[in-house]
């Protein structure tokens, strides 16, 4: 058996004579200097580490009977292209680059209460609940994540949205310095994503601030994101910094860049294939064959009213 | 049997390099969350790398005064093709597992699919024929006429990997300036030579004896 010894003493260990001196001097400065020293530290530390634990209570609209994905997989394969359009760059990049702190998103609108909020008061509109989704992404893999928030609407209708609002903007954070430019994304930044009125104040769609029992991982959207389970995980924006209450249908990223192949509904449907690949079957990370994609990923108990008379081959 | 040369059992040993270098990775866990996606990635790129070399052989000997290059470009040519059947087997075995009917929907309807698989036909009916005998049995000229194809097999592959990706184009573009380059190199040649064999025709045409 190893026993680890620990190191002995290095001169550079010995109190310096002068501290020795004044030690009760020093000892009533302790108390500051903790604190001081623990701001100063923290930013690194966050900036690296990232993650706190989070205390959640369970949710009845967890799903049920699906093998939870291993976080490593979660927080090693990642889209988030201002960090890298390869899997494996955000989870290097992000983490270092993300500045998380302080944070605010910006509610604003057509609503009665538009408001800053930061994301401390964010952790504290409701209780944190536990939620066990599918993730299907528009590339035909998918993933079954513990996330962690409460349902969007609660924070919605603090903000009394007026009629007038027929259409919620989201908008995630662009720093030029921290992020790729657009140009070596592929894709127009700031990411924007957009969802009907009706879709934003579903109860499935989720804020989401944790998973693993933790707050976000930088890569996976920290520190605050949307999961809306039944929609390809583009649609799922990260690292919001605004939420708009809009007239109108607002652009969204992908639909910009190629409207023919990603639609503004983005609705899971394994009958409407991708035209360059088709979206009937997926590969669950971790699992060795692909299994069959399901309509709404399999929300569609929940959430298939909400476009009925559309035609979804049309609206894809 | 002849015995190989040194130099060229070196270069068959580099070119089995990245295999090996995915089965270490694969040994190590160490092939992503999504192996099958990293795999076919690994070959395809190793694929198209070994077009680029094989098509680097001919200017290469033009420029360094190396014609003795010449006997690699077969080697070179049939780990192309190598790679390109790994790529497939990946696809056909371990991504689709013999699902004939999505195959052959992919085959059919998606155009990059329909592209890559093209040029995989090409390359593989370029290394059956890219024996001595068939040379022989070919003649020089049609043997040469027929492998002119690995230009439309590179171009074909870059074409298959530039509509594959969903946004960022970067590594498509330079697989194509490469090849911009390597068919750029050919046609510039071919138009001189031709230049050439249009001025020595009209010389051999005109009634006056040249002047010496």
């Amino acid at each position: 058996m190893l026993i680890k010894k620990s190191p002995d003493l290095r001169y550079s260990d010995v109190t310096p004579k002068s501290l020795y001196l004044n030690r009760r001097k020093f000892l009533a400065g302790v108390p500051a200097a903790f604190l001081a020293g623990s701001e100063l530290l923290s930013p690194s530390r966050r900036a690296v580490a990232a993650t706190t634990k989070l205390q959640t209570v369970k949710s009845s609209l967890t799903t049920t009977g699906e093998k939870i994905n291993d976080k490593q997989d979660v927080t090693t394969y990642n889209n988030y292209y201002e960090f890298g359009t390869g899997k494996d760059e955000p989870s290097q990049l992000a983490p270092p680059r993300l500045k998380t702190s302080p944070w605010t998103v910006s509610i604003e609108g057509d609503c009665a209460k538009p408001r800053k909020i930061s994301i401390e008061e964010i952790l504290k509109v409701a209780p944190l609940e536990e939620r066990v989704y599918r993730h299907r992404c528009v590339e035909a893999w998918s993933i079954v994540v513990p996330w962690i928030g409460y349902s969007l609407s609660t924070l919605l209708k603090q903000a009394e949205p007026t009629p007038k609002a027929k259409f919620v903007a989201f908008e995630t954070l662009y720093d030029q310095k921290a992020m790729l430019s657009p140009l070596q994304a592929g894709i127009p930044l700031p990411y924007v994503e957009g969802l009907r009125m009706d879709e934003a104040m579903h109860p499935l769609t989720l804020l989401c601030v944790g998973m693993y029992g933790e707050t976000l991982p930088s890569q996976d959207g920290a520190p605050v994101r949307l999961v809306i389970p039944w929609k390809y995980g583009f649609k799922s924006i990260k690292s919001i910094v605004k939420i708009k209450f809009v007239g109108s249908q607002p652009p969204a990223t992908w639909n910009e860049y190629a409207g023919n192949e990603y639609g503004f509904y983005s609705n899971v449907n394994p009958h409407r294939s991708h035209p360059r690949w088709s979206q009937a079957k997926e590969r669950r990370l971790g699992e060795f064959g692909r299994r069959d994609t399901l309509m709404f990923n399999g929300y569609g108990d929940q959430v298939a009213s909400l476009y009925n008379g559309m035609d979804l081959m049309k609206y894809y | 049997m002849k015995k190989p040369r040194a130099s060229k059992v070196l270069i068959f040993a580099l070119s089995l390099v990245p295999v090996f270098w995915l089965g270490w990775r694969a040994y190590n866990g160490r092939l992503t969350a999504n192996p099958i996606e990293f795999i076919t990635h690994f070959t395809g790129d190793w694929t198209l790398r070994f077009l680029v070399f094989t098509l680097a052989i001919t200017p290469l000997r033009k420029i360094l005064h190396r014609p003795k290059l010449i006997q690699y470009r077969r080697m070179i040519g049939l780990f192309a093709l190598f790679y390109a059947s790994l790529h497939f087997l990946t696809y056909l075995v371990v991504d689709k597992f013999f699902d004939w009917n999505e195959i052959l929907t992919d085959i059919g309807k998606r155009t990059y699919i329909t592209l890559g698989f093209t040029a995989l036909v090409i390359l593989v009916a370029l290394g059956i024929t890219s024996t001595a005998g068939w040379i022989r049995r070919m003649g020089g000229r049609r043997w040469n006429r027929l492998h002119r194809l690995i230009y439309a097999a590179i171009a074909l592959g870059v074409v298959h990997y530039y509509w594959s990706v969903k946004s960022d184009v970067r590594d498509p573009i330079f697989y194509g300036f490469l090849a911009a380059v390597l068919l750029g190199y050919r046609g510039v040649v071919w138009a001189s030579d031709r230049r050439k064999r249009v001025a020595a025709s009209t010389l051999r045409k005109s009634p006056e004896p040249a002047v010496r």
